[in-house]
């Protein structure tokens, strides 16, 4: 059943995908876009990850498809036709996906109870929260508590990116009114 | 028993090769289309498919999201892939609004976010520059 819900999620999130690659109106790829982040929102309630996928659906297919749109109305409606078409990107991508795919058959199948990665620090932290943080959400203990120190990094982060989007278009009404009335 | 164990390879591994079709239909998008915009949204799909796979590492099979039960005996998937997934987004959204603000400065500058016009502008540009440079020169004037 898990395995069919996968599958049916993978084959709308490609569809998706290579409608995004094809579209040419900026509109429907931002949509599109959206469409994707809740898919993938999907797929991580599918593996468990509760917390990743509403942050996703309400950053990815919420807050990035609104900025999106803002850039589309301060910029351009449609993409240009390439050119020329090349085989260069393509095989680039195929390349690199072969890589990528030869790395993944080291790996230990999908869910194995004692991959390496289940075998350290997660057993510890899910075995200590209930007395160190007594929080019943093991994410948000590890998130707030025990990594505390890296969500202010991140917030920094938010922070600096924040300062930098006002810097870059600060001033952007006033200089295309000087400009309009140039 | 030698197909058995080939199936359950396949099967066990089929989620990690998806990841990679969507992650190289991203990068595609990213190196192929000359729009800005849509490298951006190239660069979240690809983003996006990280994540499938880093998350997809932390689940175990019969278990549950990682929120404690009145069940002792539960089993949870690794908190830990999803705790590192979530500040990624928020880092990925800070990373593509600096991006899209940056797009929004091209656009002031050049009138376009084709990154193919905006080459042939910077061409022209240098192209110009060059020419008067040389003209200085010829006139036998002080080129600085």
């Amino acid at each position: 059943m898990e395995l069919a819900i996968t599958l049916i999620l993978f084959v709308a999130l490609v569809t998706t995908a290579i409608a995004i690659v094809v579209m040419r109106h900026l509109f429907s790829v931002v949509m599109l876009s959206g469409v994707f982040s809740l898919l993938a929102a999907l797929l991580f309630i599918v593996m468990d990850a509760v917390d990743v996928a509403f942050t996703e659906a309400a950053v990815g297919a919420g807050i990035s498809t609104v900025l999106m749109l803002g850039t589309i109305a301060l910029t351009a409606r449609s993409e240009l036709p390439p050119a020329k078409f090349s085989l260069t990107p393509l095989a680039v991508v195929v390349l690199t996906g072969a890589v990528l795919i030869y790395g993944t058959l080291d790996m230990p199948n999908f869910g194995t109870p004692d991959a390496p990665v289940q075998m350290h620090v997660g057993p510890d932290y899910i075995a200590k929260t209930p007395t160190d943080i007594d929080v019943p959400n093991i994410v948000t203990a590890v998130l707030a508590s025990y990594r505390g120190f890296d969500t202010l990094g991140e917030v920094t982060v938010v922070f600096t990116a924040g300062l930098g989007v006002i810097l870059l278009i600060s001033g952007l009404g006033k200089r295309q009114r000087r400009k309009r009335g140039r | 028993m030698e197909q058995m164990t080939t199936l359950t390879f396949v099967l066990g591994h089929m989620n990690y090769w998806l990841f990679v079709v969507l992650m190289m239909t991203g990068l595609y998008i990213v190196v192929a289309r000359g729009n800005l915009l849509k490298k951006v949204v190239g660069l979240n799909l690809f983003q996006a498919a990280v994540f499938m796979l880093y998350i997809s590492m932390g689940k175990v099979a019969g278990g549950t999201a990682p929120i404690f039960t009145n069940n002792p005996a539960e089993t949870y998937s690794n908190p830990l892939p999803h705790v590192l997934i979530l500040t990624a987004i928020v880092v990925g959204i800070a990373t593509t609004a600096l991006g899209l603000a940056l797009i929004v400065r091209i656009n002031e500058t050049y009138d376009t976010i084709e990154e193919d016009e905006i080459l042939a502008l910077d061409h022209a540009t240098a192209q110009k520059e060059i020419d008067a440079v040389a003209k200085l020169g010829s006139d036998g004037g002080d080129v600085k």
